[in-house]
Parts: C-alpha cells; sequence; structure tokens
C-alpha cells in the first residue's frame, strides 16, 4: 500500500485540524451558557465570598480566550496545579481538572473509556453479524415470504428505542427466567469470562436496533449491486445464487456499510448514554451527561474531544477499510 | 442434430412484445449473426438462448434447444450446466461485464470451477491458460490484475477468455466490440475468428454493425419490431438483399470508401486554433491531452475530426467551443483572439440523453441560448423556438414535451436546435451520432448537411467512426494521442493515406463484403502489407 504514510499524515493533521474546532466550539457554547459557573460549582449555600473565592480558583474571571490559551498549553506541555495544599503535576496530554473533584480529566475519561469501548465493540460486532446476515438473507430471498417476514422484524426494530429493547430483555432474561444476573461492570483484565457474561445483554439491547439498521442498509445496497452487468455475467456462466449473492452482490455493497459503521461506531463512545444507564455501566456518556448537568467545562471539553477523537479514527479507519474492499479506491 | 434450434420464439414483457415468432436453426461449428437496430429484439434473442429470461417476469413461448438441452423445460441444474459449460456469453461493455473487486483470474476460476471439479489451483492454472490463449501478455502476472487496471480491449479478451475456460459448443457474443476502437474491434474479430477456426465452436453473433457481422460470419438474420426480415448467406444478404428494409439498412451504413458529393467551401477562415495544449493533472501526473494542434476551420465546410478513444479530439472540440481553457496555444474566431464561450461558436454533444435536462422541456431548453442573449419577448422566444424545432424537422408542438418523450434521434435533433439558437457560423458536434442507429445516423446527417447548405454553416465534426467522418466531410484531420498526425482534404486522406496511423485505422474499418473482410484480415495478420 504505496502512499498510506501520506494517507496517515494527512489524516493526523485533519484530525487535529477538526479537533481543534471541536474545542473552540465547546468553549464558547459553554461561555454563552446561562448560570453561574461559581455558584453551580459552589453550591446553593455558598456566601457572595465564597462563591468569589471559588471563581478566582477556577480562573473564571480571566477572558474566554486566556481560559482557551492554557487549556491548549496544557495539552501540548502539561501542567501544574495547586490542590490548595501541594503542587499537582498534570503530564501532557492535560485536559485539566474537574470543577467538582480536582482529578485530572484525563484520569476520569481513562476510567470510564473501557466500559464505553467494551460496550460499543462488543455490540458492533453483534450488530454486524445480525444486520449483515440479515440483509444478505433478505437480499438473496427477495421477493418470498423469509424476505418480507425479515422486513417487517427489522421495521419493527428500527421504530423501537434501544431502552425499551433494553428493559424488555432485562426483564425477561434476569427477572422472569433468571438466566443471568442483573448486569454489573466486570473489567476484562479482572475476568473476561464474567466481563462477557454481565455484557451480555447492553450488547443485545445497543446491537439489536442497529443492526436493523444495518440489515435495511444491507439489503437495499445489495439489491442495488445484484442489479448490475456483471452479476448477469455470473448467472450466465452458471455460477450459483448462493456465490452471486454471498461473494459478488456482497462485496459491491461493503462501502455504504462500512461507512455507517464508522460513524456508528464513533458516535457510540460517548453517545450510548440510555444504556449504560440503564445496565448501570460508568460509560464515557453518563459521565459526559453528568458533567453537563453539574456544568464542569473541563470534564465536557475533554470527554467531547475524546469521542471527537473515536469519530475521526473510525472514519480513518473506514477510509483504509474501503481501499481494501474496492482496489480502486486512492487513498488520499 | 442442430446445436441451436429455436422455435417459434416469443418473448413477452409486460405488454410488449420483444421477439415474435423467431425461428431459425445453427449447425454445430456454423456462424450466425443477428442484425437489427436498437429494439429489434436481438439480444432478447440472445438471452433466451441461455433462459435468462427466466424468473424476470418476461413471458418466454416456443421452443428453444441449445446443444441438446430444451431451456424452456430444462431444471435449475440443467441450465446452469448449459450456462458457461455448453453454451458461453461475452457481453456487451467489458467493465461492468466483469466483477471489479475480484483478479480476472479469479473470475475464470470460480467459472471453471462451477463446471469442472477442478481443485482451485487447477482452475487457477486453466484461467492463466485461457488468459495466455485470448492474447493477454504476461498471463501468469495478469491473472491477479483486477479489470480495472486492463484496457478496454483487454477486458474484452479477459471475457472471452471466461468463455472460452470449459471449452463451450456455442459462443454468444452480444454486441463484443461496441465500446472498443476500431483498431481493438478488428483485433477482437480475429480472435474470434481464430478461435473458432480451432475449437470449432459455432458463434451466433448479435450486433447492429452490419460491418461487423460481414466480418465474422457465415449466415445473417436480419431483425426488426422482433420478427426475422431476411435470413440466408451473409454474402447474399448484404450483396443482394431481397427485402426493403435490408436495403434501407445497407444504404444507411456509412462507407469508409465512398467520396462525398463535392462542395463549395470558401476561403474565408472563421475558426483558427494555433499551438493548442491542453493539459489535465499536475505534478508528476500532468498529462496533455492534446498536445500542439493547429487547425483552420473555413466558412460553409466540414472539418472531420477522428481519433480513437484518448487521442484527445473531445479536449480540442471544447477548446474550440470554449468551454475549456487551452494550457498554451490560442483559439481566434474571425481573426480575433477568443476567450471563453463565444455565442457565434456552438457545440451538439455526443448523448441526446445526458445533454438534456429531463426535468425541463426541450422548448425550455432550446431558449436557453435565446434567454442568455438577453431576449425577453416570451412570445418571440416562442416563436422562434417553434421555427428551429420546424427546421431540424420537429413540429412546433413539441415546445412543451420533455426529453423523454422523444427518440435518441429526436432528442439529437432538440440538441441541434438549441446549437442553431444562438445564431452560430460554426458547430462543433462532438460524436453526434454515435449513439444512434445507422438509419437515424444518416437521418441526423442528412440534416445537418443540409443545415450547413442553407445557413452557410461551418462544422467541426468530432467523431470515432471513419466512414460517418468520411460521409460529412470536406477535409479531415486523424488524431492520436493528442497530436493530429495527418490532415488533408477527405478523399486524399482515405483513398491515399500517408501517416502509418492512418492506414492502420482505416484497415481496421470492418468491410461490407466478406470476401474483402477476409482479405483484410489475412492482411492484419502480416503487418508488413500495410
Amino acid at each position: 500500500m504505496t502512499g498510506f504514510t501520506g494517507f496517515a499524515l494527512r489524516r493526523a493533521v485533519g484530525a487535529i485540524v477538526t479537533l481543534l474546532a471541536i474545542s473552540v466550539i465547546v468553549y464558547v457554547v459553554f461561555y454563552a451558557t446561562p448560570g453561574d459557573v461559581a455558584q453551580i460549582t459552589c453550591g446553593p449555600r455558598c456566601s457572595p465570598a465564597q462563591v468569589h473565592q471559588v471563581a478566582q480558583q477556577l480562573k473564571l474571571d480571566d477572558p474566554l480566550y486566556v481560559r482557551y490559551w492554557h487549556f491548549l498549553q496544557g495539552v501540548v506541555a502539561g501542567q501544574d496545579y495547586s490542590t490548595g495544599t501541594s503542587v499537582e503535576r498534570c503530564s501532557a496530554p492535560c485536559l485539566g481538572l474537574s470543577y467538582r473533584s480536582d482529578r485530572q480529566v484525563m484520569q476520569i475519561i481513562l476510567g470510564k473509556l473501557p466500559v464505553s469501548l467494551s460496550l460499543v465493540l462488543g455490540a458492533m460486532v453483534l450488530w454486524l453479524l445480525l444486520g449483515v446476515g440479515t440483509g444478505v438473507l433478505s437480499a438473496w430471498r427477495r421477493g418470498r415470504l423469509t424476505e418480507r417476514a425479515l422486513t417487517g422484524v427489522t421495521l419493527a426494530g428500527v421504530a423501537t428505542p434501544s431502552f425499551v429493547i433494553g428493559l424488555v430483555l432485562m426483564i425477561v432474561v434476569c427477572g422472569q427466567l433468571e438466566l443471568l444476573p442483573f448486569p454489573e461492570y466486570v473489567p476484562l483484565s479482572a475476568d473476561p469470562e464474567q466481563w462477557m457474561w454481565n455484557l451480555l445483554l447492553p450488547w443485545l439491547t445497543l446491537a439489536l436496533g442497529e443492526a436493523a439498521y444495518f440489515a435495511r442498509l444491507t439489503r437495499a445496497s445489495m439489491l442495488e449491486t445484484l442489479a448490475e452487468d456483471h452479476i448477469r455475467t455470473f448467472r450466465a456462466y452458471g455460477v450459483g445464487e448462493r456465490s452471486i449473492v454471498g461473494r459478488h452482490a456482497l462485496r459491491g455493497a461493503l462501502a455504504p456499510i462500512i461507512a455507517l459503521n464508522a460513524n456508528d461506531v464513533g458516535a457510540m463512545v460517548g453517545g450510548a448514554v440510555l444504556t449504560e444507564t440503564l445496565f448501570g455501566l460508568p460509560g464515557i456518556g453518563q459521565e459526559l451527561v453528568h458533567a453537563v448537568n453539574v456544568v464542569d467545562l473541563p470534564v465536557v471539553v475533554g470527554m467531547v474531544l475524546v469521542i471527537g477523537f473515536f469519530v475521526v479514527l473510525a472514519n480513518a479507519v473506514a477510509d483504509v477499510l474501503y481501499a481494501v474492499a474496492d482496489r480502486r479506491v486512492v487513498l488520499t | 442434430m442442430s446445436l441451436v434450434r429455436v422455435t417459434d420464439l416469443t418473448v413477452e414483457f409486460g405488454g410488449l412484445t420483444a421477439v415474435d415468432g423467431l425461428s431459425f436453426e445453427l449447425a454445430p461449428g456454423a456462424a450466425l449473426a443477428l442484425v437489427g437496430e436498437s429494439g429489434s429484439g436481438k439480444s432478447t434473442v440472445a438471452s433466451a438462448l441461455l433462459g435468462l429470461h427466466r424468473g424476470t417476469g418476461a413471458r418466454v413461448g416456443g421452443s428453444v434447444e441449445v446443444a441438446g438441452t430444451d431451456v424452456q423445460r430444462a431444471s435449475e441444474d440443467e441450465l446452469r450446466r448449459l450456462r458457461g459449460g455448453k453454451a458461453a456469453m461475452v457481453f456487451q461493455d467489458p467493465l461492468s461485464s466483469l466483477d471489479p473487486y475480484y483478479a480476472v483470474g479469479d473470475q475464470i476460476a470460480e467459472v471453471y470451477r462451477v463446471h469442472t471439479r477442478a481443485s482451485r489451483r487447477a482452475a487457477r492454472a486453466r484461467a492463466v491458460e485461457v488468459l495466455d490463449r485470448v492474447g493477454i501478455p504476461d498471463a501468469p502476472r495478469r491473472a491477479r490484475s483486477r479489470p480495472h487496471e486492463f484496457s478496454g480491449g483487454m477486458r474484452q479478451r479477459a471475457l472471452i477468455a471466461m468463455a472460452l475456460a470449459c471449452e463451450p459448443d456455442l459462443l454468444i457474443a452480444d454486441e463484443p466490440t461496441t465500446a472498443l476502437d476500431v483498431t481493438v474491434q478488428a483485433q477482437i474479430l480475429d480472435l474470434l475468428h481464430t478461435l473458432r477456426a480451432e475449437t470449432g465452436m459455432g458463434l451466433l453473433l448479435v450486433t447492429h454493425d452490419v460491418g461487423v457481422a460481414a466480418e465474422s460470419v457465415g449466415e445473417v438474420l436480419v431483425m426488426r419490431h422482433g420478427r426475422v426480415v431476411e435470413h440466408g448467406p451473409v454474402g447474399a444478404v448484404l450483396g443482394s438483399p431481397t427485402q426493403a428494409y435490408t436495403r434501407e439498412l445497407l444504404d444507411a451504413v456509412p462507407r469508409v470508401d465512398a467520396p462525398r458529393a463535392p462542395s463549395q467551401p470558401s476561403e474565408e477562415i472563421v475558426l483558427e486554433a494555433t499551438g493548442l495544449r491542453r493539459e489535465f493533472g499536475r505534478g508528476k501526473r500532468a498529462f496533455a491531452a492534446v498536445d500542439d494542434v493547429s487547425l483552420r476551420v473555413h466558412r460553409g465546410e466540414t472539418l472531420g475530426i477522428v481519433g480513437e478513444s484518448g487521442s484527445g479530439k473531445t479536449t480540442l472540440g471544447r477548446m474550440l467551443v470554449g468551454l475549456l481553457e487551452p494550457t498554451a496555444g490560442q483559439v481566434r474566431y474571425d481573426g480575433h483572439a477568443r476567450v471563453g464561450v463565444n455565442r457565434a461558436v456552438q457545440m451538439v454533444f455526443q448523448d441526446p440523453v445526458s445533454s438534456l435536462n429531463p426535468r425541463r422541456s426541450v422548448g425550455e431548453s432550446i431558449a436557453d441560448p435565446l434567454r442568455a442573449r438577453g431576449e425577453r419577448d416570451e412570445q418571440r422566444i416562442r416563436g422562434r423556438v417553434t421555427e428551429l424545432l420546424e427546421r431540424v424537422g420537429l413540429e412546433g408542438a413539441h415546445y412543451d414535451r420533455y426529453p423523454h418523450e422523444f427518440s435518441g434521434g429526436q432528442r439529437q435533433r432538440v440538441g441541434i436546435a438549441r446549437a442553431l439558437a444562438a445564431d452560430p457560423r460554426v458547430i462543433v458536434c462532438d460524436e453526434p451520432v454515435s449513439a444512434l442507429d445507422v438509419t437515424t445516423q444518416a437521418q441526423v446527417v442528412a440534416l445537418l448537411a443540409e443545415l450547413q447548405r442553407e445557413l452557410g454553416l461551418a462544422l467541426v465534426f468530432v467523431a470515432h467512426d471513419l466512414a460517418v467522418v468520411r460521409r460529412v466531410s470536406d477535409r479531415v484531420a486523424v488524431m492520436r494521442q493528442g497530436r493530429i498526425v495527418e490532415s488533408g482534404p477527405a478523399d486524399e486522406v482515405y483513398d491515399n493515406p500517408q501517416a502509418l496511423y492512418t492506414k492502420q485505422l482505416l484497415a481496421a474499418v470492418p468491410a461490407l463484403d466478406p470476401e474483402v473482410a477476409a482479405r483484410r484480415r489475412t492482411a492484419r495478420r502480416e503487418p508488413a502489407a500495410l
């Protein structure tokens, strides 16, 4: 793959520009948000003097661009923070300290990230298997009862919110049938088997609705490919329908599947809030919602940047996959 | 026993009868061409031979027997054994007919494994063998290439290789050379000829091009509206046709060896290009599509520009009109250097379907140049457009109709009317008839000649078809790789070509007379004879 270094470099530069833009937007949006950050941070019972002290401590009185500049410095070079009693080093890339807990934002994120990645990547495997499989089956059995039944099921899947699926799964599987205990997050490093059993329901919850989208996309994309001339060639040479659908049509239908998958994986790292909340998984999404509620700006910025990073990363991976799937694609 | 026996074949799509009571037979090893214009049902017959209409909703009646298989009654398994095993098909568009995602050799190997129990390795070896057989250089390596890495001619060779893989008794070729340049077409037809001589397989050739049929087969079946018009030995049908339609079809075919009625162009130069050059791409990838081209167009004359695909003729045409700016050189109109589009130099495009906006009535499209000139009086616009429509052989009432309501030839007339709307003195026609049937082609060419006479227009006629260019042109320029290799009065260039490339081009044009075709084929095999 010649030119891959160039591609990676261009992508890296693009990612940095994107992330800078995201951070600026988040800063501006929060600056414009009504509500006194110092008051909210300090709590409802603080006296004006205390609120003033908090504001000073958080450097809230500095102009926005100064705060943003400090933030950038931290990212590039790291920063020292005074916690009152001691000076703490936050090494680069430093995303700052939480207004609330004095913990480093990077540490908070690194703590939540394995949960989110476990959830999303596991669910991805499921939704690709289920969704693409169903789509291929629909395309193969087009016009028959199987296809109509599958179309109905996937339509229902698209229409059902994930928390409904999750609740029903939890009530039936854990409550009534008692097949699994109520899920509770176990790190992969601690016990892989328990990790899997406990994540099974969250994975299914995320994957079922998502799989429906993939099934519909796969079916439509495959039907389009099946109408192309080269499919006719293989029919005219006696190649069986299984090979035509499974080999030739699926390969041609991959591009939109890769694209949708990249977007969804990237977005779900921080966007699977409902599933995380429902199953009590301490992931990025939940933490982000919490941080927004308490106007914990450094945490919000950090989280949004990390989510942005994963969206950019997922799309770059998708571009490489395009080129692998279709040799005509040149990486630029 | 016949290799193919078609009896009373009828194919209906919805309410439309594409093939209507067609019968013919083909002896083993024989070659038959189905000739007809678009919509005559010839490709539908080819598909019916392999039972490809099954499951498409088409209603097929009558009986079709191919290599001992009753296609109508055969089970799915029997059909699959027939397809590719006993009868193999080569399609028109070699790019879209191969799977873009897999290596060419793997695709051939896959087909081979469907029909034999060969191992993967043996199938790959077979693929390399047949690719080598059809003249793909360095076949073991190129077998691993994907279709987009092949040229048009190589792709068609690869498709033929796929057809050969299982040594079929019958080869069905559906317009196998229509998408190819004339020199490549000659190579492919020669290849088919040699392969038939070697393997003894039968050939059913579907083509709109009478010349291609004359080159390749023993028998011709002329089709129209799904029925047989005339059927017989190729020499007899093309030499002394008994049916009026066959004569009409043959008369419409432009001849590369027929001189054109001389016209009297003036000495006045309307359009002049000097040292035109146009590059595409930047840095290392830059290449010159047109390189140092100079030409003159006199008032009232037709300058033909011929060349194969990639020769730069379309780029040149666009620069003459001003749709593309030259990288170097100059276009002068009436002696003045010109920048941008000038209303006096108009263009007629190749594809009459995509060059008209499908969402606007044809009257609106024709009125565009008028409005662009600042005409605002709706009454006058409508009047002028009506006049133009009638001028190109349509009706004024067609103003409010939409492009899809017209046939290909009529759409091209609309395109010509649009070009005329600006009162041009020069019209650059970029492949104006290559998407049309021969009879329609002849009508459009006649219209252009008539307009030229009456309006004193100068025409620049860009085309790949040497015969069409000869029919219309006073002077001809032959282009290759961005340069003009030869130019001069049409009769001189055609009857006494000087450049080697012009000679090769002319030698590659299919002859209508099978005997001449056979002589030329021999000549092509000995390049010294050129």
